[in-house]
């Protein structure tokens, strides 16, 4: 396979409420951090992910290319999916050799709407949307299959919080608390919080990226699965599609010094890390991860992103950034990354 | 363009307006099923599964692939799902294809649908973000303003738009798959049926149609089929929808696009060096539009082209040998048809709508407000 790395990542500072921008205007910032980045003003070839049902209108990504200033026209692509695998679609697309850079970005106003709703409509159209089972209520159906003991879920959402707090990035949410549940065994704050927000990554490849950056974050291992869509057909307390995804990639043949986790829900954490076999010595989700900021359909880019940086800054050697899509961890992607 | 890449199965529904009989699931299953079946293949042998369709507001599922897993026997494997609005169905080809020539897979199906019938496309495309209110009223609308530009540009004779409506509709008559068989269809029946959005009548515009569409794609190593088509260019441009001072009518990423294909396909002269094209036209008079835009006339000569029956099957260059767009419309689907009635073509595989001896073809699809643009060259010779 083609060398490729990650090159630059930037993201917004991502917002809890409705901050009044447009998704163009939500993207445009991220997008030129990482073109002052890399110095790169046109791309081989561009690919990015979102959502309709975010913005409740049919075609919410064509309003991105004003915000890109598509032109001339654009080599382009875009996946309705987070946009983790859009990055995907890119690299497989610079292993064609005849372009060597590519533009890859996501972005999601869940704010808009009430995205524990919207997403029952991503279930069966037939046989489970109208059960009325929302977003929280089957996450909780695989909680109680993991049976992670409580007081584990409260450090993990509590650790993640304030890595949260210390990312300029991330929302700042207060240490959890109370005793309520939102969905039992879930409390409200094992939930990731509804967030706007976007992030954009440069992937290039040889000789470019070491060109463009000192320390590339090169892309080892890529590869994703996706398991049955009925709950009923799946164990789940495990994710054999994360595991699946990880060994294809390769993630366990080093240790893994960074994974950042798409974890919409504190018991998700566990499952991917024993998916993924990280030992206790892999640091996960030091940005606070999703728990702390869940800008939709970007949410895993940024964590490939928060991975990549890691050793674009130097601080890490060998890191894991992991995406996930559809109910209880249906579709795993495992992105491993070195210096 | 990579590792060489080939057609080996083509699967395709019956197009029509209401599939009442199947499930979105079933649907689609059903052209994968017949796709793998013209591929000699089970699901066993595919490595990876791409699907597209347009908007998700067309059925109401959000990010379908997620359900589809199952009935697309994907579990256990990559799926991904592909939205680039109209051109989609050519984008997923074109997404199954480049994991192929990447080197990530040997074999892919790629798999494109609408079930039309699940809502109502036209106020699925109606609805705007806050602030961004429009009076337009679905892709009729938006392109009617587009079509009587071209018209004052190029003064086009009215009668040519009624002129494509008939010929597509004729060669609709010869696919089994088609979903508008009109027997006995002329001008007269075209200019008799009410307008829309003028100039485009009743008859001038494509149906709304359920269907799904389903090829198996191969490295050039692993081929299963004895006639696979040779996938020998493919193309993706977009352009901003309100960038100033772009021809919505004349679009630079179409031209840029098809230059792109041609030159990886060794094309100079396409009218000559083609012999058959599937184009996305759905409503008519986005023949002479795109005749133009493609290469294959002149600026402001495209019309002519279709005045003359150059395009007809019997024509010189036969353009939607199928039927096309008018004559089938499972809106995400519809670019992937394009591209797999040109790969039909170049098998000798297009039954009675083939075209003798076609060796070259085009697939194009577009999507947007004519800004999203996908295209292939396929060829029965390896490249």
């Amino acid at each position: 396979m083609r060398e490729i790395a990650v090159v630059a990542f930037a993201q917004t500072r991502h917002s809890a409420t409705d901050q009044g921008q447009s998704e163009p205007e939500l993207i445009l910032p991220p997008l030129e951090e990482v073109r002052e980045k890399t110095g790169l003003r046109t791309f081989g070839f561009t690919c990015s992910g979102s959502c309709d049902y975010l913005a409740g209108a049919p075609f919410s990504f064509v309003s991105a290319l004003d915000a890109l200033g598509a032109w001339p026209p654009i080599s382009e692509s875009h996946v309705e999916m987070d946009a983790a695998w859009a990055l995907y679609e890119a690299w497989v697309r610079l292993q064609h050799g005849d372009v060597d850079s590519a533009l890859v970005y996501g972005f999601g106003k869940s704010s808009q709407g009430d995205l524990r709703e919207i997403m029952t409509l991503q279930l069966d159209p037939y046989y489970l949307a109208p059960l009325g089972l929302d977003q929280v209520s089957y996450a909780a159906l695989q909680a109680s299959a993991a049976k992670v003991d409580r007081a584990r879920l409260d450090e993990i959402v509590r650790r993640s919080r304030a890595d949260g707090r210390a990312n300029p990035y991330a929302l700042d949410l207060p240490d959890p608390g109370g005793d309520a549940f939102e969905v039992e065994p879930l409390r409200p704050y094992d939930i990731a919080p509804v967030t706007d927000g976007a992030a954009a990554v440069v992937l290039a490849a040889g000789d470019l990226a070491r060109e463009l950056c000192e320390r590339p974050a090169w892309i080892t291992g890529i590869a994703h699965r996706i398991e049955p869509h009925y709950l009923g057909m799946r164990d789940l307390a495990r994710s054999a599609s994360a595991a699946e995804a990880a060994r294809a990639a390769g993630a366990g043949k080093g240790h893994v010094d960074v994974a950042e986790l798409h974890t919409q829900f504190s018991h998700e954490e566990p499952i991917l890390r024993q998916a993924l076999e990280l030992p206790e010595s892999t640091i996960v989700n030091p940005s606070g991860g999703p728990l702390a900021a869940n800008p939709v359909m970007a949410t895993g880019l940024i964590r490939v992103g928060e991975a990549a940086q890691r050793i674009l800054d130097g601080v890490a050697g060998r890191t894991v950034g992991h995406a996930s899509s559809g109910p209880c961890l249906q579709h795993n992607l495992v992105t491993v990354m070195e210096a | 363009m990579g590792n060489p890449c080939a057609v080996i199965g083509i699967g395709q529904t019956h197009y029509t307006t209401k599939r009442r009989d199947v499930s979105i699931a079933g649907l689609v299953r059903e052209a994968a099923l017949r796709a793998l079946q013209d591929a000699g293949l089970t699901w066993k042998d595919i490595d990876a599964v791409v699907i597209g369709k347009a908007p998700d507001l067309f059925e109401g599922v959000m990010m379908p692939e997620a359900y589809l897993a199952d009935a697309l026997g994907a579990a256990g494997k990559p799926m991904m799902r592909v939205h680039t609005a109209g051109s989609v169905g050519g984008s997923t080809a074109l997404v199954g294809a480049s994991l192929i020539q990447g080197g990530v897979h040997d074999r892919v199906l790629v798999v494109a649908f609408e079930k039309q019938s699940e809502s109502n496309a036209t106020w699925a495309l109606s609805t705007h973000l806050p602030f961004s209110a429009s009076l337009v009223v679905g892709a009729g609308g938006y392109f009617a303003p587009h079509i009587r530009e071209y018209i004052r540009r190029s003064g086009a004779p009215e009668h040519i738009g009624h002129l494509v409506a008939v010929k597509d509709r004729r060669n609709a008559l010869k696919n089994p798959y088609a979903h508008l068989r009109i027997p006995g269809i002329d001008r007269k029946m075209v200019e008799s049926t009410p307008m829309l959005w003028e100039p485009i009548r009743y008859l001038d515009t494509c149906p709304s149609s359920d269907g799904a569409c389903a090829m198996v794609l191969a490295a050039g190593d692993k081929l299963t089929a004895s006639t696979p088509a040779w996938v020998l260019g493919t193309a993706m441009r977009s352009e901003p929808i309100f960038r100033a001072g772009r021809d919505t009518v004349n679009p630079q990423g179409g031209k840029d696009c098809a230059a792109d294909v041609y030159r990886q396909a060794g094309i100079t002269d396409p009218r000559r060096e083609i012999d058959v094209a599937e184009v996305y036209v759905p409503f008519s008079w986005y023949e002479p539009m795109w005749l133009e835009n493609l290469g294959f006339a002149a600026e402001g000569e495209g019309w002519k082209l279709t005045e003359s029956g150059a395009t007809a099957l019997d024509g010189d260059i036969p353009w939607n040998a199928s039927g096309g767009v008018l004559s089938s419309n499972p809106i995400g689907a519809s670019g992937l048809i394009r591209f797999a009635e040109a790969a039909l073509q170049v098998r000798g595989m297009a039954g009675e709508h083939q075209v003798d001896g076609a060796r070259r073809a085009l697939g194009h699809a577009y999507g947007g407000g004519a800004q999203f643009f996908a295209m292939w060259m396929v060829g029965s010779d390896r490249p």
